[in-house]
């Protein structure tokens, strides 16, 4: 009939003094803080200077400005709806449903490699293009491609080094022009990519451009062998390729509007296979030539759809969302990718009210 | 009416502890993660999924084992606010070791990734593709887990009170099977 117990269970314990109170107390505080202070540690909160995804997508934020619902980088593209036509020779090397079956649909996405959506064409030398496919089981290779062959830097810390050098001086609002010059004085590695970008030029067109994945992946066969591997596109119609950019700040889009209106436009997916020792960590560095290369297939663009409303809007182009059969290589800019993308597809998923095409479709 | 048990029936107590380490070492593991752009950051991720699925089948077979078993009486001496303030602290532990899950489940499914829990294992999506619907969850994922390791660290201090202070059977209950001889 009892619903509590009696106040001791058994015996009568003597109660205790205060100090031991006081000392017990003060024991349970002392488990509890411990507990606290290592998951504070953990999660960075005692540590302003370590670098995490948030820091990556404020160092952009800061040089940039806000945008609200647009992707923190790469912020201006158009979406392009096709499918992938596996050639099969991949198919020895990854398990991968997209290199068996025939036909596998794509959500992609070209874009510009900067912050602010309104930076005219013309701005930038490179062009992105990311990809999304989706395999008949339901598992996706999402991949994010760049127009240059390497990557000015190896590591997130660079990277973000990289972005504090443009970011505005407080005292002046704008950066100081010391800076970039000075970061790639003490950033060797950073040659391959400067050598490149002082002959890129604006392209006059995302059809024109080859893609290259730039970051490692393995395939992985069946017996679970690995095989390192870089990836690109390439286009397959060589029309007007090299063209200069036409004046005007939004002629990407137009023309590609106006070469999808008559025709789809195909590109040839190339694995290039690394030798045993080259680098599989490092995206500055480039692989030697004479590598064997597969002709995975053929990326067929069928249509285009505007990046505010179309499919590839919602999508975060994540290279780590992988299909068994590809795997992400120990480069330190994937996984850094991957942390900041999810950090920057937050933010912008949390102000879709706010982007200007929304509230037009909103009005009567 | 049969008397109440002194203590925690064993699977009872299997569970409490073994479901402890792993939701502690979850809360870690996602406090780690997003503040990482490491390559612990995919480790960290690649063990938060199944694990996280792990706690949701682990939570659902507690709460049976809840409900089917008696549970021991709190103290006859101890003060209501304290007995109403267990009572709902620990509903409010069950609640959250079953809908973070879900709430991971569905703010993967709503930003239209693919549920993996493995290079090849995968979940159906529970909510439809929404980017909205995925900025809601995924704070909510985030806010409602500082919620559950506030209210472990309350469950914590309250069961060393119990055990360094008033000296009654509670943490006992908990930590064996049968009364300190």
């Amino acid at each position: 009939m009892v619903d509590r117990t009696s106040p001791s269970g058994g015996p009568q314990r003597p109660p205790l003094s205060a100090a031991s109170v006081v000392l017990r107390l003060g024991g349970i505080a002392v488990v509890v803080a411990a507990l606290a202070g290592a998951f504070a540690y953990v999660h960075g909160t005692l540590d302003p200077q370590r670098l995490t995804p948030k820091a990556l997508v404020d160092v952009l934020e800061k040089n940039n400005g806000v945008h609200p619902g647009f992707r923190r980088n790469h912020a201006k593209g158009v979406c392009v709806i096709g499918h992938f036509e596996s050639s099969g020779e991949a198919r020895v090397y990854s398990t991968a449903q997209v290199f068996n079956d025939p036909r596998t649909p794509v959500v992609g996405r070209f874009a510009l490699p900067a912050g602010n959506p309104y930076t005219p064409d013309s701005a930038v030398p490179i062009r992105s293009l990311a990809l999304r496919f989706t395999q008949a089981n339901g598992q996706q290779w999402r991949t994010g491609m760049n127009s240059m062959p390497v990557f000015p830097v190896g590591t997130p810390e660079a990277f973000y080094q990289l972005q504090q050098a443009q970011s505005p001086d407080p005292a002046t609002g704008k950066p100081d022009p010391s800076k970039v010059p000075a970061f790639f004085a003490s950033h060797p590695e950073a040659v391959p990519f400067l050598t490149w970008v002082k002959t890129a030029k604006p392209s006059a067109s995302y059809a024109t451009e080859t893609y290259n994945g730039i970051n490692a992946f393995y395939l992985v066969d069946a017996s679970g062998k690995k095989q390192a591997v870089r990836w690109s596109v390439t286009p397959l119609a060589q029309d007007a390729a090299g063209a200069t950019a036409p004046e005007g700040s939004d002629f990407l889009e137009k023309d590609l509007v106006q070469r999808l209106a008559a025709a789809p436009l195909r590109f040839q997916l190339n694995i290039t296979l690394a030798n045993a020792d080259d680098p599989v960590n490092d995206a500055s560095k480039t692989w030697p030539a004479g590598r064997k290369v597969l002709n995975a297939g053929t990326l067929v663009l069928e249509k285009t759809q505007p990046q505010l409303s179309g499919e590839c809007r919602d999508v975060n182009y994540d290279p780590l969302v992988l299909p068994a059969g590809i795997q992400g290589s120990d480069d330190p800019l994937l996984a850094a990718r991957s942390a900041a993308y999810a950090s920057s597809y937050l933010r912008r998923t949390s102000e879709v009210s706010q982007l200007p095409a929304t509230r037009q479709e909103a009005r009567p | 009416m049969s008397i109440r048990p002194t203590h925690f029936n064993p699977l009872a107590r299997l569970l409490h502890w073994l479901m402890a380490i792993m939701i502690i070492a979850m809360l870690f593991i996602g406090a780690g993660m997003v503040a990482s752009v490491s390559q612990r950051h995919e480790w960290l991720i690649n063990l938060h999924k199944p694990l996280g699925i792990a706690i949701l089948l682990l939570a659902i077979v507690r709460v049976a084992v809840r409900l089917a078993t008696r549970q021991p009486p709190l103290p006859e001496d101890l003060p209501g606010w304290q007995a109403m303030a267990a009572k709902a602290s620990h509903l409010l532990l069950y609640a959250l070791m079953l809908v973070l899950p879900l709430l991971g489940w569905a703010m993967i499914s709503a930003a239209g990734d693919p549920v993996m829990l493995g290079s090849s294992l995968q979940l159906p999506s529970i909510v439809p593709a929404d980017a909205q619907v995925f900025a809601l969850l995924r704070k909510a994922h985030g806010y409602l887990a500082y919620l559950l390791f506030l209210t472990v660290l309350l469950h914590l201090a309250a069961a060393l009170f119990h055990g360094w202070i008033r000296r009654d059977e509670v943490l006992d209950s908990m930590l064996r099977g049968r009364d300190r001889g």
